[in-house]
């Protein structure tokens, strides 16, 4: 790993300054944050163009073509069916002209017509997109937020009640597929036990998620539930480790009062690495909303997804793939360069 | 001086050297087991994988027969009701296991194997063979879990074994990493620069002088990839990418009668239930095993790169 090379030639702060200025220009561009965006931009490029060509590659590999498949046994029977759908798909060209339209089709948003109800892909998609942006980001937050807290608690009363209680929940919830925890919290709070809320988020077309907040209930504490344990456990036991640190122990020695030490000193530090994890758990719900929003039928690219591949709705299916593949991609690296500025060391040119 | 008797000790004492340290992996595995957590796992594992397998032989009806009304409330002859077909519910959740559980152990099998491959060559073999099979890792990481095994059952239909194989699949990369961090410290040690020198095969190498060291990274990864494939291929039946419809999984169960939640709430409850018992006792079990290996407190900065920190490099995503 490159942050732990750099972690092997510490360099007084001052060292910069005393080397001639060519030396200094040459610090400067290998600044490794810098570096690090650099290289991890190039290879996440590289990355989904792999992806991109393996995505469409997929939809090749078809045992007889595209429009064989989606039609089915009716190909047999309609060679003028057949031949349309070859054409809207442009599967008589060559492959290399068919994955250029393609991969061209990706940035000016002209990706062709979804299989199944005939509107623009990106028509169709995009009012999803924006859904699942707005489901993930509330997700995201409140569980960064109650991890946090949670984690910070436990900490501070180490070996408590509180600690051992978390610790056994975490390991449980840990271990549940989403969509149990889902149907759980239908039977607990809208069927069974009691009617709080709606079990399904329908939105009528053309509305957003935050017409209706409360259809956004339950799917995002679905996944609060899912993720909270993660960030709670790493905010333990780094907030443990700030806890036990020299200058928790020299602010103690000084007298400053305990919640100050807490709230100034210990929490900042030790949210520093949870940042990382709050980052992965970001990418994790690129996959996580795929269940979710399937049992709640919350109109977002993840039940758009499970549609798609109900019916074989082939344009639709790499649009989204590829969408979440870039996501992914791109959390990744956002992930990488927020562990490396929480680690003040690796921050200093070499 | 320990050095000079190690060449010629080698040999002779290599099939012994073997047998010790598989006893060490045994003793992690007995020791966890016996400590309360991994006592607790065990015990859940053991009650739904006796579900699952005796669970067939004893189910009091046929489950696919029609038997009574659609989400019937429990009653004497079927004690957790019907189903949305009027199917007893406890003879499919009875009947309806045995295949995931088969499932996902043949993709957890196939994920261990070839991420085992594939990270253990990489660390040792080093240069391009490593850098051409990591980058192959960060493609296939790429794509959230879930995600990847539905492009590739969007392309072929949800066929049984392209699951197992789409999810064995999207495991290898995560368990690559893993084991390609846990081989770079091992084939830096005496008794494989010794082999090296007796001029054994890096292939053989591999198999009879790193691998045996690698038994607890790969009994810890194998427990946590076992969990996560059951999730997996629940989540898929519960997607409707299972079994053809007729047969019972406890996967499927769940999205087929939660119609009737207010009716007959067993219908969805009982398979939830087991699926939930089976993936908490496969991560306790896993934990304990974690913790007798690793000990018990990781310092932070080293928790970060245990991926089970995060579900985003296993678990549905």
């Amino acid at each position: 790993m490159a942050s732990a090379r750099a972690g092997l030639r510490p360099e007084p702060a001052g060292a910069a300054a005393s080397r001639p200025a060519a030396m200094r220009r040459a610090g400067r561009a290998a600044h490794p944050v810098r570096y690090l965006l650099g290289q991890r931009v190039a290879v996440g490029v590289f990355t989904l163009f792999v992806v991109s060509i393996l995505v469409f590659l997929a939809t090749e590999v078809l045992p007889g073509n595209a429009a064989n498949a989606v039609l089915g046994r009716t190909a047999a029977s309609s060679p003028a069916a057949l031949h349309r759908l070859e054409a809207a798909l442009h599967l008589n060209r060559g492959l290399l002209d068919q994955y250029w339209l393609w991969l061209s089709g990706l940035f000016t948003g002209n990706l062709g017509h979804s299989l199944v109800n005939g509107q623009p892909v990106w028509g169709y998609v995009e009012p999803r997109l924006i859904n699942s942006a707005v489901l993930m980001l509330v997700t995201g937050v409140i569980g960064a937020v109650a991890g946090v807290a949670l984690g910070a608690l436990a900490a501070l009363r180490k070996d408590g009640w509180f600690d051992h209680v978390t610790a056994v929940i975490a390991l449980t919830v840990t271990a549940l597929p989403e969509f149990v925890v889902a149907i759980g919290l239908v039977i607990l709070l809208s069927t069974v036990v009691t009617h709080l809320l709606p079990a399904v988020s329908l939105l009528a077309p053309g509305t957003y998620a935050w017409n209706a907040p409360q259809l956004l209930i339950l799917p995002a504490l679905t996944l609060v539930i899912v993720i909270v344990p993660y960030i709670q456990r790493m905010m333990r036991a780094a907030m443990i480790e700030a806890l036990e640190s020299d200058y928790v122990e020299m602010a103690k020695l000084k007298g400053v009062p305990m919640w100050r030490i807490v709230l100034m000193h210990a929490l900042p530090n030790a949210t520093a690495p949870t940042i990382q994890v709050i980052g992965l758990n970001f990418l994790y719900l690129a996959g996580g909303v795929v269940v979710v929003e399937y049992v709640f039928a919350f109109p977002g690219i993840g039940q758009g997804l499970v549609y798609a591949v109900d019916n074989r709705d082939i344009p639709v299916i790499q649009f989204i793939v590829v969408v979440l593949a870039a996501f992914y991609v791109f959390m990744n690296i956002v992930t990488d360069v927020i562990a490396l500025l929480a680690t003040p060391r690796h921050r200093i040119p070499r | 001086m320990q050095d000079a008797a190690d060449p010629a000790q080698a040999a002779p004492a290599q099939p012994g050297a073997e047998r010790i340290r598989r006893h060490q992996w045994l003793a992690v595995l007995g020791q966890a087991v016996r400590t309360p957590r991994g006592g607790t796992g065990l015990g859940l594992v053991s009650f739904v994988v006796a579900i699952a397998v005796i669970g067939p032989f004893v189910a009091p009806h046929s489950p696919d027969a029609l038997l009574t009304v659609p989400f019937a409330k429990p009653s004497g002859s079927f004690p957790f009701g019907s189903d949305f077909l009027g199917r007893d519910v406890l003879s499919r959740v009875l009947g309806g296991g045995w295949l995931l559980l088969l499932m996902a152990v043949a993709a957890t099998v196939i994920g261990i194997a070839v991420g085992t491959a594939a990270g253990v060559s990489a660390a040792y073999l080093r240069g391009r063979t490593d850098g051409l099979i990591m980058r192959t890792v960060d493609v296939i990481l790429a794509f959230p879990q879930l995600v990847f095994a539905l492009l590739l059952l969007s392309i072929l239909g949800a066929k049984l074994w392209l699951i197992v194989l789409a999810v064995g699949l999207t495991h290898a990369p995560a368990v690559a990493r893993v084991l390609r961090s846990a081989t770079l410290d091992i084939s830096e040690r005496d008794y494989v620069k010794v082999a090296e020198l007796q001029g054994m095969r890096p292939a053989a190498v591999m198999a009879r002088e790193i691998l045996p060291g690698l038994s607890t990274p790969l009994m810890v990864e194998a427990g946590l990839r076992l969990t996560y494939s059951i999730i997996v291929m629940a989540g898929l039946a519960f997607l409707g990418f299972g079994q053809a419809p007729p047969a019972a999984n406890w996967g499927t169960m769940i999205n087929e009668n939660r119609a009737g939640l207010a009716l007959n709430p067993w219908a969805v409850i009982i398979p939830a239930m087991v699926i939930a018992l089976l993936t908490i006792g496969t991560n306790i079990l896993t934990d304990a095993i974690g913790r007798v290996a690793l000990g018990v407190d990781r310092r932070p900065e080293e928790a970060v790169l245990v991926d089970d920190l995060s579900p985003a490099e296993g678990r549905v995503a």
